[in-house]
């Protein structure tokens, strides 16, 4: 009990007094995630749309795809991604293994389907709603998808969040091709992981605070973006 | 001079929806002025014929022709659905959107829309978002939205279905002043009364085709079929 305490203090004043360690740790974490979420959301976003307004023949099946590959489990990602990138895959050369680059292209992978499904179903809600009234102005295809987008920017955005918060929180994909190596690939999640497994729980609750934080702050943004989607303001 | 795109013509036109038949064949003209009310029951296929008309149903068969070739009528045509549509926007922009769209300058869009949003009685609910306006709200919102352009020509599903009594007294007066304003419409109605109240001619659908179509002295005054006469008469038709 006493031991649990003091980790937590001893946490609490790493968080307050911005200790090194853990200030680069957690940039560098904000630094792959949100890398990773500005290219997921930028291939997720205008696909997600895509789907929701384009008949296509195999369109059910291409949804039943996304659906499929968002339950990837995120170990077996990394290690798809890992054998691609060790020396002897087919990306060998590149040298990206053990890599920031590495943890992004695996981040990548894991919340794209996530963000690109959000979007679907969001821009399909909003065209179902829109459909008759925008095909009775006879609107052109590409005044209907940015009307949709437009008017569906909240959801849009909150695909993205999603995206970012599972990304920020994942540690199984990350350990594998990252290598979790101090003051290259180090992040929050793996750090917490090799702290706790070396019994320092200090370090490893003040990063926990800081996972919390940002998690917390993921939820509170979205909520505030449905508040103004209600109140109108933007 | 611009060229009316009325009167409008439909011929033979079937719209089936997996293998049912929901209209037809129905031939109807439209004249260049006047108030039709399309009557009905439930099911008859009032909705089916006024989207028909207005080129949002696939027909199966037959034809709709309009004066003109039928690109340059869609910016001349207005729907109002029987569920109002709004976009998720404020009032000012849901009335400016289709104005903006067709190249209108965003500023005279929006004096329009203020200009109208008056008219209905929404004149200090500019800023709110539409979706949360009361139903009579809304629905005055997607007729001032069809009304803006100046429409040759409306169509209104049902639009008072949902409504009580003191908006509906508001639609039928602007619907009033639209016509005299040189509007064509055509409207679907369950409402009896407000048919009397409207309508210079009327068609009466049943199981997907037109069973009595006159103009509406006649209608009233002395219906031609058993089952417009016991509509009228306050019966239950199906
Ligand atoms: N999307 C649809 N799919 C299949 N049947 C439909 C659809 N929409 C309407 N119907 C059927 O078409 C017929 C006519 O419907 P509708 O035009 O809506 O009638 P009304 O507007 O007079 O109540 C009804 O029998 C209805 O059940
Ligand atoms: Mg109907």
């Amino acid at each position: 009990m006493g031991e649990i305490w003091e980790g937590l203090m001893a946490g609490l004043w790493l968080v307050v007094t911005l200790d090194p360690d853990l200030v680069e740790i957690t940039l560098r974490s904000l630094q792959v995630t949100l890398t990773a979420v500005v290219i997921g959301s930028a291939i997720a976003l205008p696909f997600g749309a895509w789907l929701a307004i384009r008949r296509f023949r195999h369109r059910r099946a291409t949804i039943a795809l996304l659906n499929a590959l968002m339950g990837l489990p995120p170990v077996v990602v990394g290690l798809i991604v890992y054998l691609l990138l060790s020396r002897s895959g087919p990306f060998g050369v590149l040298g990206l293994l053990f890599t920031p680059t590495a943890m992004i292209i695996a981040q990548v992978i894991i919340i794209t389907p996530l963000i690109a499904s959000i979007a679907h179903q969001s821009i399909r809600d909003i065209w179902s709603e829109y459909h008759d009234l925008l095909i009775s102005l006879s609107t052109t295809k590409r005044q209907r998808i940015a009307t949709l987008i437009w008017d569906g920017r909240r959801a849009l955005m909150t695909a993205s969040l999603a995206g970012f918060g599972r990304a920020i929180g994942e540690v199984g994909a990350i350990m594998i091709v990252g290598g979790n190596i101090d003051h290259a690939t180090r992040v929050l999640t793996t750090a917490i992981a090799l702290e706790t497994g070396k019994g320092d729980f200090a370090l490893a609750l003040g990063l926990g605070f800081v996972l919390i934080g940002l998690a917390i702050a993921v939820n509170v943004a979205t909520h505030m973006i449905g508040r103004t989607e209600s109140d109108g303001k933007w | 001079m611009v060229t009316s795109i009325l009167p409008l013509k439909m011929s033979g036109a079937v719209v089936k929806r997996r293998g049912k038949t929901l209209l037809g064949p129905v031939d109807l003209t439209v004249s260049q002025t006047g108030f039709t009310i399309v009557m009905g029951p439930n099911g008859a296929g009032k909705t089916t014929l006024l989207r028909a008309l207005h080129g949002l149903e696939r027909l199966s068969g037959g034809q709709v022709q309009w004066q003109i070739p039928l690109r340059d009528t869609l910016q001349r045509q207005a729907f109002v659905f029987q569920t109002p549509i709004m976009m998720r926007r404020s009032v000012r922009d849901n009335l400016a959107y289709p104005l903006i769209l067709h190249g209108t300058p965003k500023a005279a869009a929006y004096a329009l829309a203020a200009d109208w949003a008056g008219r209905i009685g929404l004149g200090r609910a500019l800023d709110q978002q539409a979706p949360q306006l009361s139903g009579g709200e809304k629905q005055k919102l997607a007729l001032a939205r069809a009304l803006m352009r100046s429409p040759d020509i409306l169509f209104l599903d049902e639009p008072c279905a949902n409504l009580d009594g003191r908006a509906i007294r508001e639609i039928e007066a602007i619907l009033k002043s639209a016509q005299a304003g040189g509007t064509r419409i055509l409207m679907a109605t369950h409402d009896i009364g407000q048919a009397r109240r409207l309508a210079s001619d009327v068609v009466f659908l049943m199981h997907g085709k037109i069973i009595e179509m006159a103009a509406a002295d006649a209608f009233f005054g002395a219906p031609k079929t058993p089952q417009a006469a016991a509509l009228l008469n306050g019966d239950i038709v199906e």
